[in-house]
């Protein structure tokens, strides 16, 4: 198994809180890994550290892509190595059309400059197959777009970039069933055994379509279980205080 | 459409591209420096004028030398006018043939991408004025034919004399204010717009203004009449390449929009760092007309410059959009007035500024509701972006309500690039210069969008080339 993210002995915090406190996780290419836990637990501030948000600050640790150590490198030079990630709550951005946006980010990761016709239907071809109408391509960055609109636009967006590993953060929450199967079903048409997804979720609808290879209970700021898919079912039965007990 | 290659990091030395072209300074007359009434009769007998036009320029130039400098808003002491050429003639003759006009001069108009827009149609006709003259003049002939009129402001006053005495001055007054004296004492160039009733002028016509020439004045007048029921969308375009000596751009723009009749006015001014842009713009809007204010100004030293509409008739309406970026060293004082002068009118303006490395980007504006004025709407909401902490951006807007069947509301919005968004945008792989343009352009973008696309690129063009060198 080829190795794609290593994650070693991190601990990091925000506005001087410590969230993670020794952080030790290995993603191979081609496996899915989800993470659950309770609120607060430090799940998204994981993915935050991955992709270097400038507020939270990596205390101690490593950050190893593709056997390389990544601490350094800003967050448009990861997302250019292949690193991308599902806000829970994307931004809205006005004035910059959806389109547009993906379109320069496309050209950044890809370092190609594609012809405007072929992009175009490449985009709409995505965007019809995620339930979006093709319209929302002219519509500024999730400006009046419905929380599941919101969520549908970044799995067009890492539909569209294509990258090695996919952080989605409760890309799920806040959809109703039909839209969870959207997006699942764009998770599972991304995945192949070149990439990598690692998913944060309290429902196991998303899953449905995906087989997951490890599962992670994060409690207070550590991995405190890792397992397989049966991990979700006992924690959607029983919640996570048997693991806090054990 | 130029794309500007070059980058530099330090702002004060920061390439224009095309807009810093620089010609050699050939011309057929030039006056002295300073301004007397020798200088005055001397612009007027150049352009053969009739004598009331002479008689205006010599009482303008009267209440010039009585009136102060504005009490509020930016200094304006260093405009010296002992140091300002009035009046320069480039040694060319006007002409409608593109072949005809000077290599340089073509060669800066090419390089702006003037004749381009003409040979393509998108618009329906194209003045070029270079410093105080106009150079070049043209338009479709089936626009002509169903009589419209687009000229320099020169030969309508030979040419339609009747029509320019009844309306010149009557928008603007010189009294206003010490420039607009200034204006109609030396104007020259400028355009003469007529339509007539009924006709719509849908592809807009365009003017360009530029000057070349160190240390003088531009003083075009803009006179546009549309009649009832027509419709006119007019571009200006003005830039001028930088000298280290301070230019004056007093410009007059009188607007007349009669019954019915819709008027759009864009402008794009780009001026170098060395102008002081004090330029006067009015409407007077009759019963159901319309006037369309889009209005991007960038550069100039010092811009005072607040469009006017004057809703005279019942159910008359103003839009005004506009933006403004501020930079090192600049102070833009912008923004729209309405005056609700009959019933049911109303007015909106949508006003944006940037500012950046201590700009200072002030809205001011001005909402007037007369007492017969009832039923009148007047909505104005004011965002400004500022880049960094130095910078600075204000809101002075003055609402003067005579009576209480008004519909009024103002909003302004003062803020900065969020963070959280550039991290957005860079976890997509856009680095952090591209992402913080990308908020700026975006910011601008409902202004763009209001403008033709040639203009919407140049805006855009613009505001990438005032943010390089900002980050890093």
């Amino acid at each position: 198994m080829e190795q794609l993210l290593a994650v070693r002995n991190l601990y990091a915090g925000i506005e001087g809180k410590q969230i993670l406190k020794g952080i030790d996780l290995t993603i191979n290419k081609g496996e899915i890994h989800v993470l659950m836990g309770p609120n607060g637990a430090g799940k998204s501030t994981l993915m935050n550290l991955v992709m270097n948000h400038p507020k939270f600050v990596r205390e101690q640790g490593d950050i190893i892509f593709e056997d390389e150590n990544i601490n350094e490198l800003t967050v448009d030079e990861r997302a250019r190595r292949g690193i991308f990630m599902s806000f829970q709550n994307p931004f809205e951005v006005a004035g910059v059309s959806l389109e547009n946006f993906i379109r320069t980010a496309y050209m950044a990761v890809t370092q190609t400059k594609p012809s405007l016709l072929k992009f175009k239907k490449q985009l709409m071809q995505q965007m019809e197959e995620l339930k979006i109408p093709t319209d929302y391509a002219d519509r500024y960055i999730n400006v009046g777009f419905s929380g599941g609109e919101k969520k549908k636009a970044e799995i067009l967006q890492m539909s569209m970039l294509n990258p090695k590993l996919a952080m989605l953060d409760e890309t799920d929450s806040g959809l109703d069933v039909d839209a969870v199967r959207v997006v699942s079903e764009g998770v599972r048409k991304y995945h192949n055994e070149e990439n990598s997804v690692l998913l944060i979720t309290h429902h196991k609808e998303i899953l449905k379509s995906l087989k997951p290879d490890f599962v992670h209970v994060l409690i207070d700021g550590k991995i405190a279980l890792t397992g397989g898919a049966e991990l979700i079912d006992r924690i959607e039965e029983d919640g996570y205080t048997w693991i806090q007990e054990a | 459409m130029q794309v500007m290659e070059k980058k530099k990091t330090q702002l004060d030395e920061m390439d224009r591209g095309v807009y810093d072209i620089k010609n050699e300074v050939r011309f057929k007359k030039k006056l002295d420096k300073g301004l007397t009434e020798e200088i005055v009769r001397q612009i007027s007998a150049e352009k053969n004028e009739p004598a009331w036009m002479l008689d205006i320029r010599l009482k303008a130039l009267r209440l010039f030398f009585e009136t102060e400098n504005p009490t509020w808003g930016p200094d304006l002491s260093e405009v010296d006018i002992d140091n300002l050429v009035t009046y320069i003639s480039p040694d060319a003759r006007m002409t409608a043939d593109w072949g005809e006009v000077p290599e340089d001069i073509k060669g800066t108009f090419d390089a702006l991408g003037i004749p381009e827009a003409e040979q393509k149609q998108s618009i329906s006709g194209v003045g070029a004025q270079y410093d105080s003259e106009v150079v070049y003049h043209s338009i479709q002939e089936h626009l002509a034919k169903q009589g419209v009129v687009y000229l320099d402001f020169e030969t309508a006053v030979r040419e339609y004399e009747d029509i320019v005495k009844e309306y010149f001055t009557t928008c603007l007054a010189p009294e206003n204010h010490k420039y607009l004296a200034l204006h109609y004492a030396v104007w020259s160039g400028g355009s003469f717009v007529y339509v007539p009733a009924g006709v719509n002028v849908d592809i807009p016509l365009q003017s360009y203004f530029r000057m070349n020439a160190p240390g003088a004045g531009q003083f075009e007048h803009t006179l546009i009449i549309v009649e009832e029921g027509a419709y006119c969308h007019f571009i200006e375009g003005c830039s001028a390449p930088k000298y280290n000596v301070v230019n004056v751009h007093a410009g007059a723009v009188e607007l007349f929009v009669k019954k019915n009749a819709t008027l759009r006015y864009s402008t794009i001014e780009n001026w170098s760092r060395n102008m002081y842009n004090l330029n006067s713009k009015k409407a007077v809007v009759d019963a159901g007309g319309h006037i369309e204010w889009i209005s991007g100004s960038f550069g100039s030293k010092v811009s005072m410059l607040y469009p006017t509409s004057y809703l005279r008739g019942d159910g008359a309406k103003s839009e005004f959009t506009g933006i403004t970026f501020a930079g090192p060293d600049q102070f833009l004082d912008t923004g729209a007035q309405a005056i609700h002068a009959a019933p049911n009118t109303s007015s909106s303006v949508m006003s944006k500024s940037i500012s950046k490395n201590g700009g200072v980007a002030i809205y001011r504006g001005l909402v007037k509701v007369y007492p017969n004025a009832y039923n009148s709407r007047s909505t104005t909401t004011c965002e400004s972006l500022m880049l960094d902490s130095e910078s600075r951006s204000d809101t002075v807007p003055v609402i003067d309500i005579q009576n209480n069947k008004v519909d009024l509301g103002h909003e302004a919005k003062i803020g900065r690039i969020d963070d959280d968004i550039i991290f957005y945008l860079m976890s997509r792989g856009i680095d952090e210069q591209e992402a913080r343009s990308m908020v700026v352009r975006g910011f601008a973008e409902p202004i763009a969008k209001e403008l033709p696309l040639e203009y919407a690129v140049e805006m855009n063009n613009l505001i990438n080339l005032e943010l390089e060198g900002t980050i890093g």
